[in-house]
């Protein structure tokens, strides 16, 4: 058992404390919005925040996420609005296939909340997420909107 | 905030389903007398011929066969409807229909696959007709209430105009009216100079759940009662499942059954896939790996070295003049081996099912390219006949020519049918998605070009040597044992022709097959024969001492559609004007999928092994243009897709068996290694060209020859990082 705090709620879920967290969400808490993609943390698509951070959570056990706030994608837009950056991938079109989005928005997310106008080198670092379908530009282009606004 | 929905999975979404109107009197279904019936949607609306819903408060739902899969199709196909449709864009729709309807239905949503760059291309004519067809009944439906000719009325987004005495009604109150009329036998399309919402980069329909985590793929659906699975078949491809030893995962929390599946496969099912995976890695397993285990990468490679030689056997693809003769007497002979390799689809979701199996009936829900062929696959596993089957396309988190096969499908089929009654998730880990595969076909190629005297190509003799994709899955569509689709950008006419004029050429293909299972992977052949060609194109350029885009301009004369892309690309970067300091610059172009394209890149390298892409310009010629936004997207990614399988991609076997198991093997493009691609869109019209695939062709050998600009050095194989090349 493990109590996981996510979007704001307490989950009391029935896992073993060396699950991924990945999957305490996917499949225990039943937020699918956070994708599997590697399971070694190389591909981005399952980035959630941790207190405020963003981490991939294949790559955290369940026992290590305990008592940590943790955000996914379905807890990133307030009651009444979309997160910015929401907005911005919408304006955008960001997402092709979108699968990995959900990581590559939260990613961005917690690079906005340090730094709230990004250089294009301080993406290149940050942002590391794969995307096979390749919305790079997109997603550049989406981020210099948000710091310019 | 956008008003569209997304496609979603709605098992209700049709309820004229093939055992209903199978049964004759079905919900939903009028049969009013002397007229013909009319067929509602889930929530009642009428359809309006087959493509269009039309509901009361005048949202149109545009039904679309082909598969999102990213690549933008869904809205492309909506625009195209609805262009001729002329109902109000921002109150349209869309929804899938299911293969099993449209069986039952005498295929009236034609063809489902979405492969080979045809989403658009393949289904435009009928898809614009099933809108004019609409439009043309329900101005019809206004004009009998008014009493009034037809030819009065006018259409504007949704609205009907009676331009003599200024009535106006909407689609939404005369669509019941129009659906009891019979659709008009012909009916005339637009002029292209016409259009108003083709050729507009309006916004996917799509995107809103994308963003909130609120759209399903196949890895998230959940239905009641559902286990999970985790699978691995054996993964020397040709070997079976020996054995394996169940007793020690007895116990393992969540495992509920441990299945074999077919005689390759052993999956385990349990509560979570978690549970499932981590049993199925905890379980002993024996493979009878056969023969194939001693093949490697070294042994294949040889293999195909033996068949560039002339004494082997090879079908010809294209030929004019005598090649042979001429490079035998030529002044000047150049001549380079090429080679490419297996590159996985790394889609970003693994390949999986969910399957339903009951005695009487079999469903199964999955992201797939080809609904049609996933249905045939579950009539194929299940044992059940087609009124007792469906398939529930869901979104797929990519597909690149992977989900155009349907073994996943199968899988879960198979592993559903154990446990009757039970829902089935089949996930493939990402290992097991490295693992099995349907590869980018391994080639090589030798050629062998001749120069006369003053430097002219007189000869050109390209000799293949690899796999064939339609050998091992459409054997069927061999030309008397030829590949015709091995010669993509190199054939003698069609959708994918060669784009020069050479006196003397023998283009010819050795056709050897490795127990690798081939696929269809994003441009499939054009990728490697536009390397081989376009790099060798700017080796003859050197040899003869020439600007690489002067000496191609000479030799096509013959193909201006070729050329023009090729001169859009050479404008757009400035190839006449020096490169910045530190800055080389490399060319090509190729012919696929029914549209020109060209690209050329801007290259720095440091210390001969670490190159920083600085520019990348595409230009593409398809016909039409149907929404320049999503092309713009796809040529872009076109280009992260090819360039990662030039840097970073490559399969390699040992053992019989797929080296690379992950994305720290097979690594992909991040941002930071991607610049901006300048796309330059030159639509001449005429014909329907594809989208997706043709601009991944060229990114490769653009990059490629300028890095011979940049450092005087030839790349003749792929990927860079086994030459310690890599993204500065």
């Amino acid at each position: 058992m493990a109590n996981l705090t996510i979007n704001g709620k307490t989950f009391t879920l029935d896992v073993e404390p060396d699950t991924p967290l990945l999957w305490a969400i996917r499949e225990n808490a039943g937020l699918t919005g956070t994708k599997y993609g590697c399971g070694i943390a190389q591909c981005g698509a399952c980035t959630v925040h941790l207190d405020g951070v963003a981490m991939r959570s294949c790559g955290i056990s369940v026992s290590e996420a305990e008592g940590k706030k943790i955000t996914t994608i379905e807890g990133l837009a307030s009651r009444d609005s979309l997160h910015k950056v929401q907005e911005a991938w919408i304006a955008q079109d960001v997402p092709q296939c979108g699968y990995c989005q959900s990581g590559m928005i939260m990613a961005v997310a917690a690079l906005l909340n340090e730094k709230p106008k990004p250089t294009d080198a301080d993406i290149d670092e940050a942002i590391t997420n794969i995307c096979r379908c390749g919305t790079f530009q997109q997603v550049r282009e989406a981020i210099h909107m948000i710091a310019s606004a | 905030m956008n008003k569209h929905v997304s496609p979603r999975m709605n098992r209700r979404a049709f309820v004229i389903g093939s055992a209903t109107l199978g049964a004759g009197l079905a919900i939903g279904l009028d049969i009013p007398f002397g007229g013909p019936a009319v067929v509602r949607a889930a929530d009642g609306s009428p359809e309006i011929g087959a493509w269009v819903v039309v509901r009361p408060d005048d949202t149109v739902v545009i039904r679309v066969a082909r598969s999102e899969m990213g690549q933008g199709s869904l809205t492309g196909l909506a625009q195209l409807v609805a262009e001729e449709l002329e109902c109000d864009w921002t109150k349209v729709t869309t929804e899938y229909p299911t293969p099993g309807q449209s069986v039952a239905r005498k295929r009236v949503w034609g063809d489902f696959s979405t492969g080979g760059s045809r989403g658009i291309r393949s289904s435009q004519d009928y898809v614009r007709k099933g809108g004019a067809t609409a439009r043309v009944m329900l101005i019809q439906a206004a004009a009998d209430a008014w009493k009034v000719p037809a030819s009065e009325c006018t259409v504007s987004s949704s609205v009907i105009t009676h331009t003599p005495s200024g009535r106006t009604t909407t689609y939404g109150k005369v669509a019941e009216a129009a659906a009891k009329l019979a659709p008009p036998p012909d009916v005339k399309l637009k002029d292209p100079k016409d259009w108003k919402l083709i050729g507009k980069g309006v916004k996917r329909l799509d995107t809103v759940d994308k963003t909130t985590g609120a759209m399903i793929y196949g890895a998230d659906v959940k239905l009641p009662g559902m286990l999970n699975a985790a699978i691995k078949d054996c993964p020397v491809f040709g070997g079976k499942l020996k054995s394996f030893d169940e007793a020690r995962i007895a116990g393992m929390k969540g495992v509920k059954k441990v299945v074999k599946v077919g005689d390759t496969a052993v999956a385990v099912v349990a509560d979570t896939w978690w549970h499932a995976k981590t049993a199925l890695d905890a379980l002993p397993i024996a493979w009878d790996e056969g023969d194939n285990a001693k093949v490697s990468s070294a042994s294949i490679a040889k293999w195909l070295a033996e068949g560039l030689e002339d004494s082997q056997p090879a079908y010809v693809g294209n030929k004019n003049g005598d090649a042979k003769a001429a490079i035998a007497s030529a002044a000047k002979k150049v001549e380079a081996v090429y080679s490419y390799p297996y590159q996985n689809h790394a889609t970003m979701e693994p390949m999986n099912a969910t399957a339903l199996y009951t005695a009487d009936k079999c469903e199964v829900w999955c992201g797939t390219q080809n609904g049609e062929a996933a249905f045939a696959a579950v009539l194929e596993a299940s044992g059940l006949p087609a009124e007792k089957c469906d398939v529930h396309k869901v979104m797929p988190g990519g597909g690149f020519g992977r989900r155009g096969q349907t073994d996943y499908v199968r899988q879960a089929v198979m592993i559903a049918k154990q446990m009757p009654g039970t829902p089935i998730k089949l996930l493939w880990s990402r290992e097991e998605d490295m693992a099995q595969g349907r590869y980018h076909p391994i080639s090589q190629c030798k050629m062998t070009g001749a120069l006369d005297a003053n430097n002219n190509l007189v000869a050109l003799h390209y000799r293949l040597s690899g796999q064939s994709i339609l050998f091992s899955l459409r054997p069927e569509a061999l030309q008397s044992g030829m590949d015709p689709i091995a010669f993509q950008g190199v054939a003698q006419s069609g959708e994918a022709a060669f784009g020069y004029s050479v006196p003397n050429l023998l283009i010819e293909h050795a056709m050897r097959n490795p127990h690798v299972p081939p696929g269809f992977w994003r441009g499939v052949n054009v990728n490697q024969n536009a390397i081989y060609m376009e790099c060798f194109m700017d080796e003859l350029a050197h040899a003869a001492g020439q600007d690489p885009l002067e000496f191609r301009r000479k030799l096509m004369g013959n193909h201006p559609k070729h050329l023009a892309v090729l001169n859009a690309v050479a404008e757009k970067i400035g190839w006449d004007t020096p490169a910045p300091q530190g800055v080389y610059r490399g060319i090509a172009q190729v012919m696929g999928y029914g549209s020109y394209v060209a690209g050329a890149a801007e290259i720095s390298v440091t210390d001969g092994s670490k190159i920083k892409v600085h520019r990348i310009v595409a230009s593409t010629d398809p016909g039409y243009v149907v929404n320049p936004a999503q092309v713009e997207r796809q040529i872009a990614g076109s280009f992260v897709y090819g360039l990662s399988a030039l840097f970073y991609g490559g399969c390699t076997v040992k053992d019989g068996r797929i080296e690379q198991t992950n994305f720290d093997t097979y690594n992909s493009m991040r941002i930071s290694e991607m610049p901006k691609v300048e796309s330059v869109m030159v639509p001449s019209g005429g014909f329907w060209g594809g989208v997706g695939e043709p601009t991944i062709g060229v990114a490769a050998p653009a990059v490629l020859n300028a890095y011979f600009a940049a450092t005087g050095k030839r790349i003749r194989s792929v990927p860079l990082r086994d030459q310690n090349i890599t993204f500065a």
